[in-house]
């Protein structure tokens, strides 16, 4: 019993790591103001190039680094779109979903013999505390600093009234565009990170099936979360949990067919839903690009 | 007039376009040190652009401004702040669920290492200010569960916070009541006192009489005169303003009211935010045919809850809402329209239109769905083309046959227009009309008077819902004073005095009308 | 120079101005990566083009995401993005196999039958995402996200459930051929279709090596439909208020949760159509269990964002993504190109869409130069 419980929270934290950072970054970037439905695909060119580095390198270190910088650099894309030109943010964001996993796939053929998976990391991410992944530790830690830059520094609130009322932070002289850009360039790096730590803690190689579905979770998960850091961690947790759970059920006794236990996190996630979460406290400019000197 | 430090602020030959349109032509005012100074002008004639321009929020096409004789590029607010001068807007520049002080100190954050806000410290830095010039305010306190004359508040200290001693004020007066104008005025005057300079835009004459010392006339982006306020009349001012004499009187017979058509009987209903609390706590209200019952009140007593609970958008607690003898009270709007109510809302973008729908679509919304504008779900395009062209002909809607034009490109008076048209082809019993007025200029505000008049004299009864008082004393028969979500007095039209019903909006009695006076 | 600036103005302008751009991104990543473009460019057309064969493979492959465009697009005038579009295609397709496989009637019954219950099994998919966004305001991306897990999932289960499976393989049995709407399907396998299509290549190419469904005509029939639902009634009179300014469409008594609803049961329906109308059109008739999401659904999203949410547009931004990833397998074997190069490409096409302001922008630059040229 005891060990089937402790299995079940190792399971649950293993599973939470790479959405923890998809949903920080998804939060960072909507508290700005500006909506990042590219999670997803940035996650997935993070994965990639986070195993690629890693690989390469034989430092996992460098990896999870490299995947952070790897989603940041598609984020400079949906930045440059979402912030300088105005674009539409929900189509910008599904773009670096098709180009995210295109360029991993496309990379990874040039550099791992036409294959589209690499290699297997020749070391993978330390482990703490016996069997806990370190990324479980970072992400907590991101966490808290999340929160606590959010609410406790001059950066979050400046952050917060730029995705509440940009043209009021305008009238005191703080740069929307500047703010923005960085909220959501960090946004990328930290679901770059989610990416990564999926191919060099949780797995060890980049698959094409390594992220399928973490950042639209994690998306999931920031709205859950009513946009702040702990909500949505709370939310990943759970969802982790119910997927833990289906994995742990799975391979016991019980006689349910995997494929029903499967649907369990998602099946949990929607009855949740509708039974605790009411209206929706979105950041009120989420979404809309910023225009001055228009009438 | 030369460049010199005597004054604080001199704009020079201002031009700026937006787009085709030309919205400050060569435009020019100096401002001199210590003194209130009024920018009087129409909607839209260019004086918020100008302010804009000074505050650094646009930038103006050619021309120059001076800062204590100093030339200034305004590029952005910060250099406008740098310069000392402070903006509080017409729209409140708020962040609605942060607090006042985190507001306040919002771009000038008071931190520790790193950057980590010192809280403790920033409420220090704007008690000194809240004791100095009598500005109380609960810096704990979230901005949308503050009062309207508090978010002024706010916003002053903002720019107090900065450093700032020009202070520019975009109609400060338009959400208050008369009692608290007259406190702003009291601020306005110790700040003077105090030496900064302030500059206020407003189109109402009276406060300019009450406040200022001076005052610049700009009409359609042109600078018209620069008038020393104690030498000149009301009627000049307002001749120098619109460029052809006004009636600011509206024209109208005595009413002939005939039977009730319309009652609330004592509802009830509760806030949206704490669904324990009544927005609206036992309101009841009479109107006859034939009658304009003008409601005055401050913004956020319950006149929102009010339309919501006789459009059926939101529920009633307890309580009848009667037309015709006929309850409608927590049916489907639908159901309302369908009763004979038809409402002007006052917000015409948001629940009046659908901007990106062609004026053709917009004007069939509430009954596109009946025939003949449509039968078995299809619609017949050739008869609401007809029926739209009917009002952009009755309204003199511009431009002309813009049936397919979206409704996002016409002007906000003409939008009215066609809100207002297509109300009233419904042959209501019950026009309601909320801040019909709001953002029009002096030439459509008349017309709309007029068409509320008319419609008033075919027999409709008509409840105005105005937070400009000036238009419920000229418009209205009878008057009703909302309070806290109650009916505080009931008057006949012209039989009232501006100063008691100001009181009641406050929530004082008409009782106690000099012991009030300064609270 | 009027005209000018109202032809860059056009919607249809930025399209293809972002199209122009997506290929010079490829281009480059092709140039960098060590491929010739001009080379690749070339593979693609002939990938598509060069045999009736292809054509009709390109067709048929964008059959399907024609349509799941032609939903999401009807969703997006109610303003809800219908993220739920592959749970809904899966579920439609799960629907379609159980009734094809019990069912076995005449084809004039048994057609129809098939394809309503995919329909009605997308509408009710689609339908749950719109009450639990109108009943209890939950986001219709989450809903959908989950919703398409579930299918995912619930699709294998009924693969590998022992009345479904066909054994030995990793796919379902197929529907009773009554129900199969491939065009000259007995004929192409009759003795005298074999002999005559013997001598005749180009159409042996055709009927034989592709499966030349209905599905195209129907799909072209939807868009026309739908456009008409959208601007000539009434309920896309209230769709399409619902999706610009709910908050005016409430106050002037339509009802805005019941065309949230009514919108999202239709797209889940058109959903559910596409996905029948694989399963009777194209071999081999049965469902698949899902190693990861087939993304018809996903890809209907795109093909909508590049018709603006136009139902015609969507029949021409369809087969453009049906050739493009038809074609796309040409490059991998022509070139030994990576296909991704066509997820990249068009990644960057819907990244340029999205700068769609940045045409008419320039066009009004171009207009004020022009007039000051003028004056």
């Amino acid at each position: 019993m005891l060990n089937s419980i402790i299995s079940i929270i190792n399971t649950t934290l293993m599973y939470s790591a790479p959405l923890v950072f998809g949903a920080m970054g998804g939060v960072l970037s909507e508290c700005s103001g500006v909506i990042n439905v590219g999670i997803e695909g940035m996650m997935t060119f993070g994965a990639f190039v986070g195993a690629g580095v890693g690989f390469y390198s034989q430092n996992p270190w460098f990896g999870l680094l490299a995947g952070g910088l790897a989603g940041a650099l598609l984020a400079i894309l949906h930045a440059i779109a979402c912030v300088t030109f105005k674009a539409d943010q929900t189509i910008s964001g599904m773009a670096l979903n098709f180009i995210g996993p295109g360029l991993a796939l496309f990379l990874c053929r040039l550099f791992f013999n036409d294959m589209t998976m690499t290699d297997r990391v020749p070391n993978k991410l330390p482990k703490v505390f016996g069997s806990v992944d370190i990324t479980v530790l970072i992400a907590l830690l991101v966490t808290i600093l999340l929160w606590f830059f959010l609410y406790k520094t001059k950066f979050g609130l400046r952050i917060r009234s730029v995705g509440e009322n940009p043209a009021a932070a305008d009238t005191l002289g703080i740069n929307v565009s500047k703010v923005r850009y960085a909220s959501v360039i960090m946004s990328g790096l930290l679901a770059g990170l989610g990416g990564s730590s999926m191919t060099l803690a949780v797995i060890s190689q980049f698959t094409p099936t390594a992220i399928s579905g973490q950042g639209f979770i994690a998306l999931a998960a920031v709205i859950f979360g009513k946009w702040t850091p702990h909500g949505a961690y709370g939310a990943c947790l759970l969802f982790a949990f119910a997927q833990a759970l289906a994995v742990i059920l799975g391979g016991g006794k019980i006689d349910v067919p995997s494929e029903i236990l499967n649907m369990l996190p998602y099946v949990l996630t929607i009855i949740v839903l509708v039974l605790f979460v009411g209206k929706s406290m979105a950041p009120k400019a989420n979404g809309k690009p910023y225009r001055k000197g228009t009438r | 007039m030369k460049i010199s430090s005597e004054y604080a602020v001199q704009m020079r030959n201002i031009t700026k376009n937006f787009g085709e349109c030309r919205a400050l032509d060569n435009v020019s005012v100096d401002i001199k040190k210590g003194t209130i100074h009024a920018m009087l002008g129409e909607n839209g004639a260019g004086k918020s652009t100008l302010m804009n321009i000074l505050y650094g929020l646009y930038q103006a096409d050619s021309g120059e401004i001076y800062i204590n004789g100093n030339k200034i590029d305004m590029r952005n607010p910060n250099i406008a702040i740098e310069n000392k001068i402070g903006m509080v807007h017409q729209h409140f520049m708020l962040v609605e669920n942060f607090t006042v002080a985190q507001n306040i100190i919002l771009g000038r954050e008071v931190t520790g290492a790193c950057g980590i806000l010192d809280v403790k410290k920033a409420k220090e830095q704007i008690d000194v200010i809240v004791k100095k010039y009598g500005l109380k305010i609960d810096p704990d306190a979230k901005i949308e569960d503050i009062s309207v004359g508090m978010q002024q508040r706010v916003e002053i200290l903002k720019a107090l916070y900065r450093g700032a001693d020009i202070l520019i004020l975009d109609e400060p007066t338009a959400v208050l009541t008369p009692q608290e104008v007259k406190n702003l005025i009291d601020i306005m005057h110790r700040l003077i006192a105090d030496g900064k300079t302030i500059i206020i835009i407003t189109h109402k004459l009276k406060e300019i009489k009450a406040s200022s010392d001076v005052c610049t006339i700009i009409r359609r982006g042109q600078y018209i005169d620069t008038v020393a306020v104690d030498e000149v009349t009301h009627s000049e001012l307002a001749d120098k303003m619109v460029g052809r004499s006004v009636k600011l009187i509206v024209d109208k017979k005595p009413a002939n009211p005939g039977e009730v058509i319309f009652e609330i009987d004592n509802i009830t209903v509760p806030s949206k935010a704490h669904s324990d609390i009544n927005s609206i706590k036992g309101l009841s209200l009479k109107i006859r045919r034939g009658e304009i019952l003008g409601i005055a009140g401050v913004d956020g007593n319950g006149q929102k809850e009010l339309i919501e609970a006789i459009t059926c958008l939101t529920k009633v607690k307890s309580g009848t809402i009667k037309i015709g003898g006929q309850e409608v009270q927590n049916t489907k709007p639908k159901n309302v329209i369908k009763n004979k109510i038809s409402t002007i809302h006052e917000d015409r973008q948001k629940r009046g239109l659908v901007l990106d729908f062609s004026v053709a679509e917009n004007a069939v919304l509430e009954k596109y769905n009946d025939e003949p504008y449509s039968k078995n779900g299809f619609l017949n395009y050739r008869l609401i083309n007809d029926f739209t062209t009917q009002i952009i002909n009755e309204y003199d809607v511009r431009p002309e046959k813009c049936n397919k034009i979206p409704v996002r490109n016409l002007s906000g008076g003409n939008q009215q227009k066609i809100i207002i048209g297509r109300e009233i082809a419904n042959n209501p019993d019950l026009l309601i009309a909320v801040q019909p007025t709001r953002g029009l200029d002096v030439g459509a505000i008349e017309y709309v008077h007029k068409t509320l008049v008319e419609q008033r004299d075919k027999g409709k009864a008509i409840l105005l819902i105005s937070l400009e008082l000036d238009e419920i004393m000229s418009l209205a028969d009878k008057i009703a004073v909302i309070y806290d979500g109650k009916i505080v007095g009931e008057f006949n039209g012209g039989e009232v005095s501006e100063n008691t019903i100001g009181l009641l909006m406050a929530g004082g009695s008409s009782k106690n009308a000099d012991n009030s006076k300064n609270s | 120079m009027q005209t000018t600036v109202k032809i860059l103005k056009r919607p249809f302008t930025s399209t293809l101005f972002a199209i122009l751009c997506g290929l010079l991104v490829a281009g480059i990543i092709l140039i960098v990566s060590g491929y010739d473009p001009i080379a690749a460019l070339g593979a693609l057309f002939r990938g598509i083009f060069s045999r009736p064969k292809y054509i009709f493979k390109v067709i048929e492959k964008s059959t399907p995401i024609i349509l799941t465009g032609i939903s999401v697009a009807f969703a997006f005038k109610t303003g809800l993005f219908n993220m739920g579009a592959e749970g809904q295609y899966i579920i439609g397709s799960v629907a379609s196999m159980i009734v094809g496989v019990k069912l076995n009637l005449p084809p004039v019954i048994q057609i129809p039958m098939v394809i309503l219950a995919g329909m009605l099994a997308g509408a009710i998919y689609g339908g749950l995402v719109g009450i639990l966004k109108a009943r209890f305001g939950i986001h219709e991306v989450i809903t959908g996200i989950m919703f398409n897990w579930i299918a995912f999932y619930l699709c294998n289960f009924v693969v590998d459930s022992q009345i479904f499976h066909k054994p030995n393989t990793m796919r379902s049995l197929s529907i009773n051929e009554s129900g199969f709407t491939t065009l000259f399907y007995k004929w192409k396998n009759s003795k005298e279709g074999i002999e005559y299509l013997k001598h005749n290549k180009w159409l042996s190419d055709i009927l034989l090596k592709t499966d030349v469904n209905i599905g195209i005509i129907v799909a072209i029939v939807v868009a026309i439909i739908v456009w008409f639902l959208l601007y000539k009634t009434t309920i896309g009179y209230g769709i399409r208020a619902v999706g610009l300014n709910s908050k005016a469409a409430e106050f002037a008594g339509i009802g805005v949760k019941r065309n949230i609803m009514a919108a999202m049961t239709i797209s889940g329906a058109i959903c559910g159509l596409a996905a029948a109308l694989t399963i009777t059109g194209t071999s081999p008739h049965a469902i698949f269990k899902l190693g990861m999401f087939e993304n018809v659904g996903f890809n209907g999203l795109f093909v909508a964002l590049i018709a603006h949410t136009s139902p015609i547009a969507c029949i021409l931004s369809g087969l453009f993504f049906g050739g493009l990833s038809y074609g796309g397998n040409a490059l991998q074997m022509d070139l030994g190109v990576p296909s991704e190069i066509i997820s990249i490409t068009m990644g960057s096409i819907l990244f340029f869409v999205s700068l769609t302001d940045v045409v008419p922008m320039l066009a009004d630059r171009l207009a004020k130069r022009g007039n000051k040229n003028a004056k």
